[in-house]
């Protein structure tokens, strides 16, 4: 059995039907898109704070890295040394210590890129002509940041020299700079990097779990009933983010197993510190997430909020450039970003073997972080419908 | 309209409320409205379409913030205690919102838990085998008929034992049948010492009502027993039964003294406040061949369009 097609004139395609009706769905689009706020904030945002991270933030032969100094011995020729050092722009002495320990603490910390260790009687063996060496330990974690400093040591005993031309000839020079690139001798950025995944890709997944938790509910006016139900703010956020928690650790094993097993990366440290720090690392992101779900107005807005989160915190936290190469008002927002802190404990965990003690100050800025979400989030759920 | 109820001990009355006011975005939604509801009673709550009714139920639950006014509910303050009303009190809301990607089972478990019922699983059982659920324990909620999830949510909102129901506009969308075995189950709950407040737009459903409050515009303008609503009115009403009524009643609207015209079936009602007025207006008309006039009782329908004319009138 056949239908036949109705021919008559109101059945058929007005003129232009196509352009008119595509006319119309454009109309409602740019309607809906101006009522949107956060939609045309972040027309403006990204690009801004994209060009302006990368065109000033972000350098990728950085100057200035702290760099720590052991001082056994208080010499003319010991300053001159540290002071063509600084010369060349990529060194700056932000510590002086007195015990290997303690330089030693500092590199496995990341608190300093570098380490300088004039020997004791270092200025009479030159004297003497024995030929000293002068360390410098660098840490090779990340590749990109020691790499061209390294390069520039070169020239480190020229410049000093000059400035004491009565010692030695400068053909063959009085003493050498013997450079020591811990951590990551080969200079496999693959090590850097694989580390760095294990956070960004935690705060990805982790923040976008909770930034739809509570808009969902809302949206979907299930928020009414729970309200009208004895729960508290902080019983919600619990609920909403401990499942989660447990989702980011079975994500933190996969991902740090396959960088283990395919890609070769050592893990020094302790496992169970490792995986201690990682939930703490996950929570934080998760209860930011939280905290984005309860200011956002609607899933898309939570969404466009873990959007502008993340992108700073991929530029800004040293997983894709060095963060000792940044400006220091990049270097404050970094700080701020739980990614920042993560991934120097989790590259000194894995990589240097770090201990606790060496990771204290990343790990108490991490639960400072992840407390502060939390409160802002108890504060900003709101139990009524007003 | 009645006059207010004499003041009952408190044990007795289960909503008290004083002057409650609300206003969103500079628009007063809820003006200086006092009820009582006295334990055990089945209270409708009756009004057109945004005028309020969802907001005092909100108000009464906790949900919403009065700007002014102040009250009890089961005894407790209604700006302080709302943690404590939300342990005793069932909110069923308007648009269902249970989990709809739960299943019924799943549902009822989670509110039981929320409620720190000891036996979560066993209560949850017990409560799809009272809402006649057997079967369809774990389909979503979100797969049920309109009527099913309407039964559902009414069995979360009961389950956790409370004392007081806040139904708002339950039946909504529901069918004939399904809606009269849920006031059958709502008359069942009231019986047993439950005492519900439910809003409806249907007028057979006010009359299943212990007690009728009729709002609009914010205001509440009248309360009492559906007699004694109709019978403070004041209204007079005819029926007019016959020919040509669809033209009688075009000369009849807006003649002085005639407040309403409305057609019902077959018939038209005619009614007018004032009396005397109302009866020279028809005057002229009553001896019209081919139609019956007879002198009859408002129901309580024009009564209630004839309050929201008045208030249409009054305040916007």
């Amino acid at each position: 059995m056949s239908v036949v097609p109705d021919h008559s004139r109101d059945a058929r395609d007005p003129p232009f039907g196509f352009w008119r009706r595509s006319y119309a769905m454009v109309v409602k689009e740019f309607i809906q898109l101006r009522r949107d706020r956060v939609s045309f904030a972040m027309i403006v945002m990204i690009p801004v704070m994209q060009l302006l991270l990368f065109g000033f933030a972000i350098n990728t032969t950085p100057r200035n890295l702290p760099t720590a100094v052991l001082l056994q011995e208080d010499s003319d020729l010991a300053r001159s040394i540290l002071k063509a050092m600084e010369n060349t722009a990529y060194f700056r002495f932000t510590r002086e210590v007195h015990t290997v320990q303690e330089f030693d603490d500092l590199l496995l910390s990341g608190k300093v890129l570098f380490g300088v260790e004039i020997p004791r009687g270092f200025e009479r063996a030159v004297r003497r002509g024995d030929r000293p060496a002068l360390l410098v330990a660098a840490d090779a974690t990340d590749p990109v940041a020691a790499g061209s400093a390294m390069s520039a040591l070169g020239t480190v005993v020229q410049t000093a020299l000059q400035h004491d031309l009565h010692i030695g000839d400068p053909a063959s020079p009085p003493f050498e700079i013997r450079t020591h690139a811990r951590y990551n001798p080969a200079a496999s950025s693959r090590l850097n990097i694989v580390p760095g995944l294990v956070g960004t890709i935690l705060t990805m997944t982790m923040l976008i779990f909770t930034a739809l938790s509570v808009t969902r509910e809302i949206e979907r006016g299930t928020m009414e009933s729970l309200l009208s139900m004895p729960i508290t703010p902080v019983e919600v956020m619990l609920g909403k983010i401990l499942p989660y928690v447990l989702v980011g650790f079975i994500q933190a094993i996969l991902i740090i197993g396959i960088g283990v097993l395919l890609f070769g990366v050592p893990v020094y440290g302790s496992l169970t510190l490792l995986a201690l720090l990682s939930t703490l690392f996950i929570t934080t992101n998760l209860a930011i997430g939280y905290t984005f779900s309860t200011i956002a107005q609607n899933q898309l807005q939570a969404m466009q909020m873990s959007i502008m989160f993340f992108l700073p915190s991929i530029l800004l936290s040293g997983f894709m450039f060095p963060f000792a190469g940044m400006p220091v008002w990049a270097q404050y927002i970094g700080e701020g970003l739980p990614l920042t802190h993560y991934l120097r404990i989790v590259r000194a965990i894995m990589l240097k073997g770090a201990t606790l003690p060496n990771l204290q100050y990343d790990a108490v800025a991490l639960l400072a972080l992840m407390l502060l979400a939390m409160a802002i989030a108890v504060m900003r759920f709101r139990r009524t419908l007003d | 309209m009645t006059a207010a109820p004499a003041l009952a001990p408190a044990a007795d009355i289960a909503i008290d409320v004083h002057g409650l006011s609300k206003s969103f975005g500079g628009r007063e939604v809820v003006h200086d409205l006092s009820m009582q509801v006295k334990r055990g009673t089945i209270y409708g709550f009756l009004g057109p379409n945004g005028s309020g009714k969802t907001t005092t139920i909100r108000m009464l639950c906790g949900l919403l913030t009065p700007d002014s006014g102040e009250g009890t509910c089961l005894g407790y303050d209604i700006r302080r205690d709302a943690d404590k009303i939300k342990r005793q009190v069932g909110y069923m809301t308007q648009r269902f919102s249970l989990y709809q990607d739960l299943s019924v089972r799943e549902n009822l478990e989670f509110v039981a838990r929320l409620y720190g019922v000891r036996d979560a699983r066993g209560t949850a059982r017990d409560m799809i085998k009272r809402l006649g659920l057997n079967g369809r324990e774990e389909q979503l909620a979100g797969n049920l008929s309109g009527g099913w999830k309407q039964r559902l949510a009414l069995g979360a909102c009961t389950l956790p034992n409370p004392q007081l129901l806040l139904l708002d506009e339950p039946t909504a969308g529901v069918d004939p049948k399904a809606r009269r075995d849920f006031w059958n189950e709502i008359h069942a709950l009231a019986a047993d010492g439950l005492t519900v407040l439910v809003s409806t737009h249907y007028m057979d459903e006010a009359e299943r009502c212990h007690e009728i409050a009729y709002i609009a515009y914010g205001h509440l303008l009248a309360h009492g027993t559906v007699d004694e609503v109709i019978a403070t009115s004041d209204l007079s009403t005819w029926t007019v039964s016959g020919d040509g009524l669809n033209a009688l009643a075009t000369e009849l609207a807006g003649k002085p003294g005639i407040d309403m015209v409305a057609p019902f079936g077959t018939s038209l009602h005619v009614s007018g406040r004032d009396r005397a007025a109302m009866e020279a207006a028809i005057a002229p008309y009553r001896d019209r061949e081919g139609v019956r006039w007879q002198h009859g009782e408002p129901s309580l329908e024009d009564v209630f369009i004839e309050l929201m004319t008045r208030a249409t009138d009054n305040f916007q």
